[in-house]
């Protein structure tokens, strides 16, 4: 991540240590993972140790420590739709994707996370897929999805490959 | 317009704003928060700006994108005014009808009405719809009449009369006499008296206080505070600078969860246009005082819903809990004596300086006064968010406002109070919403998520859900609830695959009650909860599960297995098409069996066999019966 972005996102806070998370946020917001040079970088201007980003970035489940894949996949797992067959989705997006909860596969095409409530339980169970709410899913409409997205990727590897 | 400088210039911009609106004149309003964003507000939003310019409305018609109504089963919800024509489920290619009809001719749109499932009678107006009918939307009612980011809304529905009232003809001690005699009780959870806890923050000795809002809302399955702040945000920031005052405070902060985004913008534009009037800033309306607020996105933590963490979170670190006391009244954010107050809290106060602590204080039973708002989901009809008065009963709640439960399914429990809560069977439906009442009854008020679940819902699970939740959110600080609720899990995880032993049942209670009596923060204390109240009312589903390994609601994966039963199956091949895993043989004319070794338990088959054959049985506690012989399978 571009480092000019990173001091812009600081300077926003005026420099302040207990601004720590908010930057945080940002810089995962706008790069969807932290890199290491970030997190470097955030200590130094902030003049926090390292050891105390460790532990805000592990404490907290919205940071995240390595890269995302192209697309993300929030499956919800609040109680509302638990009760409506929330685990069987969940299975089904592994099923697919090949990637578990909190998972990202090794060619970064999927990331999959559990949430614990987005707070549309009348659409239960619910998945987000690149920020799409999709509501009353069942287990054929997720896999049919996922299924059209993965096959895109294929299609583009393979234009690729063949462009080479 | 510059800043507002005085309650008569308040008062002056209120009515030059009434005096541009008139009261006959035809309002559209359309529902967009999270949950009719999702099921497409937007495009309804751009239709119905469109099509107001094509038929040549503008100028007879007002349209208003508007918080949450609720309602969200229906969404997207359009409620048009004076009258309050409900249409529901309103999609982009509705409007034009609703335009030449509804606002042209003054016609009903029949087909977008409410239709009562049972008499299949239809309601014009919102207020008939049984779904609002026997509410009390005393906090959510604005909520459908303003656009949560006009504070020329706001002010239209009586906004900051409160501030001024207090400002100018109160003294803080009256303002926290009012809140006292009013017995407002925090929404949060606990339930502590709000005026109490301010009393103990404005006594506490130090120039500098704080006061915040509490919008972390974690527990799964509940989303009022969302809708609140999303659908009127001026109102808590009204509240929160009426409590400042009272404690002598100058300085708020909002603590928002990030995952809650349209929370966090609607917010952040309400504190900009209140500081551009002038009502939040330097000598508010020219009464000599000054209050600011941040707002600071919480980063996913269920455990910063418990006030000293969210306070360590605030301060910019990682959000565990300090042990109290010290409680945060006396030594709070960054050391200082700090009113941390959850958002539905905050949100009535303006009502009960406005309306007074004698017509709060008579709604409700006696020791819980006012409304509450509830988030009724789960395996019920009319899902969406009811404010009730407190003293209601839970049979009201989710049979005459929720409309029971869906299809020909049996009521099994209701859950409330997220994962601190507890389960309630059938019986205890008469339980009145109360803090004390349900508390007794071994569920909580909690912040006011109410999961109804129905028979194919296993309480055993329901208990593992609950405690895998937890398990994953303890900070980890203090060892009961570290290891408590890990020991717990794992049993509870062994019964619902059939691993359970005997004695299992015992060594719960004895891990719960030393979780509950030794962690040192709210979190470790309720989290038993799930478990001991679904043991004391469904034990005989933890004895199933370990005694015979049979799950009663033919739900727990491992418990379970699906058999076609060949003398009623037709071969008509639906079960066969819609098994992903390839686990059902088959075949034109011939019984169908299910291949158990590839079988992953999707009950993909069993939803898709006509009910008139009924043909794909699911087997808990029995041996699945022999596979009938391949020669055998050819029907007629």
């Amino acid at each position: 991540m571009d480092i000019g972005k990173i001091d812009q996102i600081i300077d926003k806070y005026d420099g302040e240590a207990s601004s720590l998370i908010q930057i945080l946020l940002d810089i995962q917001s706008e790069n969807h993972w932290l890199p290491k040079e970030a997190l470097t970088r955030v200590g130094e201007k902030l003049n926090v140790p390292m050891s105390r980003i460790q532990h805000i970035t592990t404490f907290y489940k919205h940071f995240s420590l390595s890269p995302k894949g192209k697309h993300e996949v929030h499956v919800c797992v609040g109680t509302a739709c638990h009760v409506r067959g929330a685990e069987r989705i969940l299975d089904t997006v592994h099923e697919v994707t090949g990637v578990g909860a909190g998972e990202t596969d090794p060619d970064l095409n999927f990331s999959v996370e559990t949430v614990s409530c987005l707070g549309c339980c009348a659409l239960g169970p619910v998945i987000v897929v690149d920020g799409e709410i999709h509501g009353n899913v069942e287990q054929a409409e997720t896999a049919a999805v996922l299924t059209e997205l993965k096959q895109a990727e294929t299609t583009e590897v393979m234009q690729k490959c063949a462009c080479e | 317009m510059s800043r507002i400088k005085s309650p008569a210039e308040l008062e002056a911009f209120r009515k030059e704003i009434l005096a541009q609106r008139d009261p006959d004149k035809p309002c559209i309003t359309l529902c967009s928060g999270s949950a009719c964003n999702a099921t497409g507000s937007g495009k309804v939003a751009a239709a119905l700006e469109l099509e107001i310019e094509k038929q040549g409305v503008t100028t007879e018609v007002v349209s208003r994108r508007t918080g949450c109504h609720g309602f969200c089963e229906q969404g997207p919800i359009v409620v048009i005014y004076p009258q309050g024509i409900c249409y529901l489920k309103v999609q982009p290619e509705d409007i034009a009808e609703i335009i030449s009809e509804t606002i042209k001719k003054q016609k009903i749109v029949e087909r977008l009405l409410y239709v009562d499932p049972n008499s299949g009678e239809r309601a014009t107006l919102e207020e008939d719809i049984p779904f609002y009918k026997y509410q009390k939307r005393l906090v959510l009612g604005s909520n459908r009449k303003i656009d949560p980011r006009s504070l020329e809304d706001y002010l239209a529905v009586e906004g900051y009369q409160a501030i001024a009232k207090v400002l100018f003809e109160m003294t803080p001690e009256q303002v926290v006499g009012e809140v006292k005699d009013a017995k407002l009780r925090g929404r949060g959870g606990a339930g502590f008296p709000s005026g109490l806890k301010w009393d103990f923050a404005r006594n506490a000795p130090g120039d500098q206080k704080y006061v915040v809002v509490n919008c972390d809302e974690g527990d799964p399955g509940a989303y009022m505070d969302r809708s609140v702040m999303e659908g009127n945000p001026f109102a808590v920031l009204e509240g929160l600078m009426i409590g400042a005052y009272a404690i002598g405070a100058n300085e708020g902060y909002i603590y928002v969860r990030q995952e809650y985004p349209l929370a966090v913008a609607n917010l952040t534009v309400a504190i900009e246009k209140a500081e551009e009037y002038g009502l939040l800033g330097k000598n508010i309306l020219g009464s000599g005082f000054d209050f600011t607020i941040k707002v600071h996105r919480g980063a996913g933590a269920f455990i910063c819903g418990e006030e000293t963490s969210l306070l360590n979170s605030l301060e910019g670190k990682a959000g565990e809990p300090n042990a109290r006391p010290p409680f945060p009244a006396i030594r709070g954010l960054w050391s200082k004596p700090t009113n941390i107050n959850n958002v539905e809290t905050w949100a009535n106060i303006p009502m009960i300086i406005n309306k007074g602590a004698a017509f709060f204080s008579a709604i409700g039973t006696e020791s819980s006064k006012g409304t509450k708002i509830f988030s009724l989901v789960g395996k019920v009809n009319n899902t969406g968010l009811v404010e009730v008065p407190m003293g209601a009963s839970l049979r009201d709640i989710i049979f005459k406002i929720g409309g029971g439960v869906p299809g020909d399914k049996k009521f099994k429990a209701v859950q409330t109070g997220g994962p601190s809560g507890g389960c309630l069977p059938e019986d205890l439906l008469d339980t009145k919403v109360d803090f004390d009442e349900l508390s007794q009854a071994g569920a909580m008020m909690g912040s006011g998520g109410m999961i109804v679940m129905d028979e194919d819902t296993c309480l055993v699970d329901i208990a593992r859900y609950f405690l895998a939740f937890l398990s994953d959110e303890s900070c980890g600080k203090c060892t009961p609830c570290r290891e408590g609720i890990r020991q717990m899990l794992k049993i509870l995880t062994n019964m619902t695959k059939g691993l359970a032993k005997e004695g299992d049942i015992d060594l719960l209670f004895e891990l719960a009650e030393a979780t509950k009596g030794s962690s040192m923060c709210a979190l470790g204390k309720t989290a038993p909860n799930p478990v001991l109240s679904t043991l004391n009312h469904f034990r005989e589903e933890y004895e199933a599960h370990i005694n015979e390994k049979r799950c009663p609601s033919l739900s727990c994966k491992e418990l379970i297995a699906f058999h076609i039963e060949p003398e009623k199956c037709k071969g008509c091949g639906a079960c066969f098409r819609k098994c992903p895993a390839e686990a059902i043989e088959g075949g034109k004319k011939r019984i169908h069996v299910v291949v158990q070794e590839k079988c992953t338990k999707c009950g993909g088959c069993h939803e898709a066999c006509p009910a008139a054959f009924d043909a794909v049985k699911i087997l808990s506690g029995v041996p699945v019966p022999e596979a009938t012989p391949e020669e055998a399978r050819a029907i007629g």
